[in-house]
């Protein structure tokens, strides 16, 4: 829920800075190594929307898949959870890369 | 209104149409974006909370005050844990604590028992602190230099993950009552802990809890976890992580 509130709250902030008014769209990068459900997200959004300027906004979800990298042999693979043993060498020393992000990407005015 | 979460707007999402027939919301909404136009925002979700992280860090940083962030679900004994520390530590090591639940005081009360300076902050609804409420916490203790401030997190292995409160590290305490699959469970929280508290060891005759199979769970998760196996009740381990607290504190 306090994930929903500050997306509303970055949005309306940077609408306002603009001299908008009204938000038609924010587009959200959300990894999947990031921690969130995305249908719960979205769900909460609905409900804190409410009385700003995002009331009819629309929230445009980017799913950005998780990436590793293996320290040991130094292979990258793609992955969407964190217990991942190395495809290439079985090797518990892995660092997750990309996957993590929960971002505002961009946002449509009017 | 939509029956589930008041929202009032329930088919916003869906759209209904027959085979062959026009978009109508489609087209209604091309004709709105045609006034409207894209600001770049790229900005975290979290830059607010992760901002004000940066500042507690600063603060802790300049007085030399080791930070630490005790994440664990409900009921794995953090608060009798820091009880046990605290006896044991605070002769030689100021001590500070933040306790972190939804309602009551009771654990603050319980902390104010060993004598070191407590704060209670009490969430709400909330399931984990925030860098916010450390912040105002921190104004309400008179931290000293060097010392070591414990912030016991609201019991939830899930959203404290997420929230940065500008602690050195986060340890994540697990009861040999709980699943020894829980590292899988909740990754995010082993993933984000350097720590890892293996507590209630004295009850290992009596549950089915495999130590080696958790930590091995804990590992596939973070690779760098490090563990302690102790008894906060018996007393078992707590040496080992007297010495630990006493290699993190800085000089």
């Amino acid at each position: 829920m306090s994930l929903a509130m500050n997306i509303v709250d970055i949005a309306c902030k940077t609408a306002q800075q603009n001299g908008a008014h009204k938000i038609q769209s924010i587009e959200v990068e959300v990894g999947k190594l990031a921690g969130v459900l995305e249908d719960s997200l979205a769900f909460c959004f609905q409900a804190v929307r409410k009385n700003t300027p995002a009331e009819n906004a629309k929230l445009q979800i980017i799913t950005i898949h998780g990436k590793a990298h293996c320290i040991s042999c130094d292979d990258s693979f793609d992955t969407d959870t964190f217990f991942t043993l190395c495809p290439e060498c079985d090797g518990l020393a892995v660092e997750i890369i990309q996957g993590r992000d929960l971002k505002i990407k961009s946002i449509n005015v009017d | 209104m939509c029956d589930t979460c008041g929202c009032g707007n329930p088919d916003e999402h869906a759209t209904f149409q027959k085979p062959n027939e026009p978009n109508h919301k489609q087209e209604h909404h091309e004709h709105q974006h045609n006034h409207s136009h894209k600001i770049d925002v790229q900005t975290d979700v979290l830059a607010e909370n992760n901002l004000l992280a940066e500042r507690n860090r600063g603060y802790f940083d300049a007085k030399d005050i080791t930070a630490l962030n005790l994440v664990s679900s409900p009921g794995s004994g953090k608060t009798t844990l820091l009880e046990k520390t605290i006896v044991e530590i605070k002769s030689n090591i100021d001590v500070a604590v933040i306790e972190g639940d939804q309602q009551t005081m009771r654990d603050a009360e319980r902390i104010d028992k060993t004598g070191v300076p407590v704060v209670q902050v009490n969430t709400g609804t909330g399931c984990h602190l925030d860098a916010h409420m450390i912040q105002h916490a921190i104004q309400e203790l008179d931290l000293k230099t060097q010392s070591i401030l414990f912030i016991e997190n609201v019991g939830n292995l899930v959203c404290p993950a997420l929230f940065d409160l500008g602690e050195a590290m986060k340890i994540v305490i697990i009861s040999v009552t709980e699943g020894e699959d829980k590292p899988q469970k909740y990754p995010h929280m082993f993933d984000a802990a350097s720590l890892c508290i293996i507590n209630k060891i004295d009850l290992l005759p009596y549950v089915d809890f495999d130590v080696e199979k958790c930590k091995h769970y804990a590992l596939e998760v973070n690779h760098k976890l490090k563990f302690l196996e102790l008894s906060a009740k018996t007393g078992e381990g707590m040496g080992e992580w007297i010495s630990w607290l006493k290699q993190q504190q800085k000089s």
